[in-house]
């Protein structure tokens, strides 16, 4: 059972450039981070860094409670500007690959489908979708596999507001379960009770 | 099901269901050949005896058209990300695409090679050495390939620089492919060594290609 993601003095370069410098921040199982600012002030990268693609030039990342044995990205779910949808393959198939290949059940399924309104296209090829439906059948890899930890890009963009509606109930009960959420966001995602990391603008040129 | 075998599934169903790559590699492997005697006039002797060497490298040249793609569709998608996110390491994730890779572009080009060595009156006892020689040496046309292809993920028109970066890595296979066969139609020469060399040539890829690809792939995550 993870118990909390803990960043201290975390340092990010991307090229030369200092992109975060000195974050830290500490978030327990049940809570969310909203992480805000203005554009290209790093939101992307931290999420990118806690997901495990990008290395931190210094500082730590540290799960509280999880299995040594595994890397933090494998408690992660990480849903960015992509969706990681295969336009021709179906609704059902892309769900069901992904449920596979990250090792969650098959019965959770029909569940996922019906938990983002998609049940009505479960058998259609996901290349006739709408950029929103897209949206849908990308965040519905958060449900296909139980991971503590979802880090969200900007989830609710093309999203409509009963979609948006829906996902801000998937997030509370993630968190009602244990579960952590680290969101980079414009939009109020309906998450009064969450931790906010605010990244301001000014950054130097790395030395 | 494992997610090796899920991940190769799903990119063997995807090839299946796109058939573009494929059929554009067969039909560059078709065209290229059948210029050949065009080319180089209707001289039968001469035509056998270049024969296994024309079959091989067109059969490079038409594999190469399809690497670009082999990681490029899943980093445009987002899909990279989230595979690299699963239990399967990232070495393995590489394998299971260069294993797709090869089933589905490999053996159909292998399957045409025979019939395409009609058009260039290879020698009948050559077949079975030509047969043996591209099932076992194609491994490593895909497996040298995705570390190509992993190389110049992000690389603006990466097609050119895959092929000057793996087209010399294939000159082992291609040598000793080409000596196989002609040891079977000149003799001396052993097949036996030539096939050997070969197959070990693939071997070697097997362990090589996955963790360089891995790690080229890594480089390029952020």
């Amino acid at each position: 059972m993870v118990l909390s993601l803990v960043a201290e003095a975390l340092s990010i370069e991307r090229g030369d450039r200092l992109v975060l410098e000195d974050i830290g921040f500490s978030v327990a199982a049940g809570e969310a981070l909203l992480v805000t600012g203005p554009n290209g002030t790093g939101k992307t990268t931290l999420l990118r860094t806690i997901a495990g693609f990008l290395k931190p030039s210094s500082g730590s990342l540290h799960l509280l409670g999880g299995d040594p044995q595994h890397d933090l990205s494998q408690y992660c779910h990480y849903a960015g500007h992509l969706d990681a949808v295969k336009l021709r393959l179906t609704v059902a198939e892309n769900l069901d690959f992904w449920a596979e290949y990250l090792g969650g059940q098959a019965d959770k399924q029909r569940e996922a489908l019906a938990a983002f309104d998609l049940t009505d296209l479960a058998d259609v090829t996901a290349g006739y979708l709408s950029a929103g439906q897209r949206r849908r059948l990308g965040l519905t890899r958060l449900l296909s596999a139980d991971r503590s930890i979802w880090l969200l890009d900007e989830p609710t963009v093309s999203l409509d507001d009963d979609s948006r509606n829906r996902f801000a109930t998937l997030v509370k009960s993630h968190l009602a379960g244990g579960g952590i959420v680290i969101a980079a966001t414009h939009v109020d995602l309906g998450l009064p009770a969450a931790k906010q990391l605010h990244l301001a603008t000014s950054r130097k040129a790395a030395a | 099901m494992s997610p090796f075998l899920t991940l190769l599934r799903r990119d063997i169903t995807l090839c299946l269901r796109e058939g573009a790559a494929t059929g554009t590699a067969l039909g560059f492997y078709l065209v290229v050949v059948s210029m050949m005697p065009l080319g180089l006039g209707p001289d039968l002797n001469l035509l056998s005896r270049i024969a296994p060497g024309i079959l091989w490298i067109g059969l490079l040249l038409a594999a190469l058209l399809t690497l670009p793609r082999m990681f490029e569709a899943d980093a445009e998608d987002g899909t990279l990300d989230a595979l690299s996110m699963g239990s399967l390491p990232l070495e393995l994730v590489c394998l299971a695409k260069a294993i797709g890779h090869w089933l589905t572009t490999c053996i159909p080009l292998c399957l045409s090679a025979p019939i395409l060595g009609l058009l260039l009156n290879l020698d009948l006892a050559a077949y079975p050495a030509l047969a043996a020689t591209l099932i076992a040496g194609t491994p490593a046309v895909s497996l040298l390939g995705s570390v190509g292809a992993a190389l110049t993920l992000r690389a603006r028109k990466g097609g050119v620089l895959i092929a000057l970066l793996v087209l010399p890595l294939y000159i082992p296979t291609l040598i000793f492919g080409i000596s196989a066969i002609s040891a079977v139609v000149t003799p001396p020469g052993s097949f036996t060594s030539s096939f050997l060399m070969v197959t070990a040539v693939s071997l070697v890829s097997l362990v090589i290609g996955p963790i360089a690809a891995a790690a080229a792939l890594r480089a390029q995550m952020g």
